[in-house]
């Protein structure tokens, strides 16, 4: 019982705070909508028994995504206003594309529901281990099975942060940096000079 | 335990908000790349679901690359974001072609 209720505060919760995030004024209020959205989410799948995912989406998603996109946003000094100008305009195609997908969904799920079409069944090689916790039935799985999946993904994470880094990386003429080959090519001669002035004459630079 | 049919519903639901905030805001980049957050986050829902009720880890698995791939597009989109408006001074993306050669 509790956990019915559960489940239809979390969905109506992360149902209404994702029509707020594509609706709402302010870009600021449309991100804080989505760690709403994040949260509920996690809450959902918790419900199912997936921790490690939940425990993920709110530390992957609401701790750098979400954050990500604030800084981004507070960031750049942006008229929103106009970028609104389009918003009642494209409604009406917005919406019947909206009514046109989840028509075809829900054909998919009526089919489904009537036995149209059948659900395939697991093969059992990645069922969770007896006893086990979720996440440790997750760890066996994923560095087992799916090892090779794990690494590549550790190297999209690595191209896409090396392309972060290079697409905003830019030289400033107006601020003063070190430039290490320069200084590392310097040598004492070119540096320095030796002069024997005259008592009272003082230094010629 | 709540039915499979309940998750799907509130994943459907997700993916056609994210698609519809695509198309309301098609000229502010930042409120579609929140969109984009919202449809993988539908799919991570359903991936769950499924996995959850089939009692087979790969859901679970798959729901994890796709957040990989969620989290690098979100910092490469963002990174194209910042130096088009570094750029132009504005992010409309009404005239985005111009951001070619």
């Amino acid at each position: 019982m509790i956990q019915l209720f559960a489940f239809y505060l979390f969905a109506a919760l992360v149902v209404a705070s994702g029509a707020m995030v594509i609706t709402a004024r302010n870009p600021v209020h449309s991100v804080l909508w989505l760690i709403l959205a994040f949260f509920n989410a996690a809450g959902l799948m918790i419900l199912i028994g997936a921790e490690f995912i939940a425990m993920l989406l709110v530390i992957v998603y609401v701790g750098a995504v979400a954050v990500l996109f604030l800084f981004v946003v507070m960031m750049l000094d942006i008229d929103f206003a106009t970028l609104r100008a389009g918003f009642v305009k494209n409604f009406p195609l917005g919406l019947s594309i909206a009514a046109v997908l989840l028509a075809e969904m829900v054909f998919g799920f009526g089919a489904w529901s009537k036995g149209g079409i059948k659900l395939g069944v697991a093969d059992g090689t990645a069922a969770p281990l007896a006893g086990a916790s979720n996440i440790e039935a997750i760890g066996a799985v994923l560095y087992g099975r799916y090892l090779f999946l794990f690494e590549s993904a550790g190297v999209v994470l690595l191209v896409a942060m090396i392309g972060a880094i290079v697409l905003t990386h830019r030289q400033r003429g107006d601020v003063k940096s070190q430039n290490i080959s320069a200084q590392n090519a310097r040598r004492p001669q070119d540096a320095t000079i030796n002069t024997q002035p005259e008592v009272g004459g003082g230094v010629k630079l | 335990m709540i039915g499979i049919e309940h998750y799907i519903t509130v994943s459907s639901i997700l993916f056609v908000l994210g698609v519809l905030g695509i198309f309301l805001n098609r000229k502010n980049v930042i409120i579609i790349l929140m969109a984009i957050e919202l449809i993988l986050l539908s799919v991570n829902i359903n991936l769950v679901a499924f996995s959850a009720f089939l009692h087979d880890l790969t859901g679970q698995i798959f729901a994890m690359f796709v957040l990989t791939v969620a989290a690098g597009e979100a910092a490469v989109g963002l990174a194209i974001l910042v130096i088009y408006f570094r750029g132009r001074g504005t992010i409309a993306v009404d005239d985005v072609n111009r951001m070619k050669g």
